[in-house]
């Protein structure tokens, strides 16, 4: 008993030396704040988009969206337990597939445009084809112990699950088993996010970090600190080397991947909502995030000033989506509508 | 109801599973402590400059003209 303690004690020791290095590499490389470094760059101005459309169709909460890659259709998913597909540009369902369990908490269109997947709190991911004259289940990934709280297609062959167990998984959809888990946070995993050259992925969690993962290795390879609560959106910037959080403590987070710290802020003392969700413009300057107060406010990415707000929606903005040309901006809500704004 | 009486674990069972936790602990933060990192100043500028070489062809920064917008309502046209 005794030798196992000292181990213990030395392990611990070990541990808080590390901790304190990877503190003191921080501060030696901060040198700078970035909203001092943004103060010469130009205001963006008061950005005042308008809402062009609202999607009806919906009978209970909207709790999540993800457009398609070509920019025109995109799906939704309620608690009224179907997923609907839409044409945006003329605002017509394409497709509806009714789910199997009403309790969906997210969902993904795979970048061929011939999948979606969704899940919540039946532990799964059902995968369909919605190519098939009618809805056709493809897969049910079935091994997570807790609910899913997103998913994201790499291709028709892989997808990348969340869950709030605390682990993320990468699937083989040929075989419908996991070919990775990736363990180490604490809390629920809450969403994730994949990197341009799919090399490796984000995830945010309710143990109130951001975890960078290198998809094929299986490993953590940056954690991400600062906020005080869940957090409840996460997304790369365009470029690759930085990521966005949203969090319950109401405030967003730009962490940079390089410099390996938080880099600047986005709280408001006027916001006292949770984040629900968040997208950033094509240029990455600005970061659309929904909000508990029925909002979508919109931040200047480099100055974090509040530049605008989306509203319109009468409850909780649960998901927020930009497409890939970068037309406009979608949002979600418990009010069961989808609004497109630019 | 029945209840089952679970076995409890021994108490080195506990704790060579908290030493496995502990050395898993240390394998990850040795990982996490290993990068290379570089000054924020570099870093901001970096994103600075990748919103301004990309603002051109950002059209919610830009705008966008009302006859390229696939989201407004197409109105049908009347000839007065």
């Amino acid at each position: 008993m005794a030798a196992e303690k000292a181990e213990m004690d030395a392990l611990k020791k070990e541990c808080d030396g590390l901790r304190a290095q990877i503190e003191a590499a921080r501060k030696a490389v901060n040198d700078s704040s970035m909203s001092g470094a943004a103060g010469g760059v130009a205001s963006v101005g008061r950005v005042q988009l308008k809402l062009r459309k609202t999607l009806k169709g919906h009978l209970a909460k909207i709790y999540a969206m993800h457009w398609s890659a070509d920019s025109r259709q995109m799906v939704s998913a309620s608690q009224d337990g179907k997923l609907l597909i839409w044409d945006t540009f003329t605002g017509n369902k394409l497709v509806a597939v009714p789910l199997k369990s009403a309790w969906v908490m997210s969902v993904a269109f795979a970048p061929s445009g011939n999948l979606v997947a969704s899940g919540g709190l039946d532990n799964m991911c059902t995968v369909y084809n919605i190519k098939a004259a009618s809805p056709k289940t493809l897969r049910e990934l079935d091994a997570h112990t807790g609910y899913l709280s997103c998913c994201r297609f790499l291709s028709d062959s892989e997808i990348l699950t969340a869950s709030g167990d605390t682990t993320c998984c990468l699937w083989d959809l040929e075989t419908g088993k996991q070919k990775i888990i990736f363990t180490n946070h604490i809390g629920d995993c809450m969403s994730l996010a994949l990197s341009g050259d799919m090399n490796t992925f984000i995830s945010g969690a309710c143990d109130s970090l951001a975890k960078l993962w290198d998809l094929r290795e299986g490993t953590c390879k940056q954690t991400f600190s600062g906020h005080t609560s869940d957090i409840n959106a996460i997304s790369f910037f365009p470029s690759g080397n930085a990521v966005i959080t949203g969090s319950d403590d109401c405030s967003c987070k730009m962490y940079d991947l390089r410099s390996d710290q938080e880099v600047i802020g986005y709280q408001d003392t006027s916001l006292n909502a949770g984040v629900t969700s968040l997208a950033l413009s094509n240029s990455g300057r600005l970061i659309f995030a929904g909000y508990d107060d029925f909002n979508c406010h919109i931040w200047d990415s480099l100055k974090g000033e509040k530049v605008g707000v989306l509203s319109g929606h009468d409850n909780r903005v649960s998901c927020t989506g930009v497409p890939e040309d970068g037309m406009g901006v979608c949002t979600g809500s418990w009010d069961s509508f989808l609004k497109l704004w630019n | 109801m029945n209840c089952v009486a679970l076995p409890r674990m021994s108490s080195k069972t506990h704790s060579s599973n908290n030493i496995a936790h502990a050395r898993r602990t240390v394998q990850q933060l040795k990982i996490e402590a290993s990068i290379e990192r570089i000054k924020v100043s570099k870093a901001s500028a970096d994103l600075m400059n990748y919103c301004s070489e990309h603002a051109r062809n950002d059209p919610l920064l830009m705008g966008i003209p009302t006859s390229d917008n696939p989201f407004k309502d197409k109105k049908p046209c009347t000839i007065l």
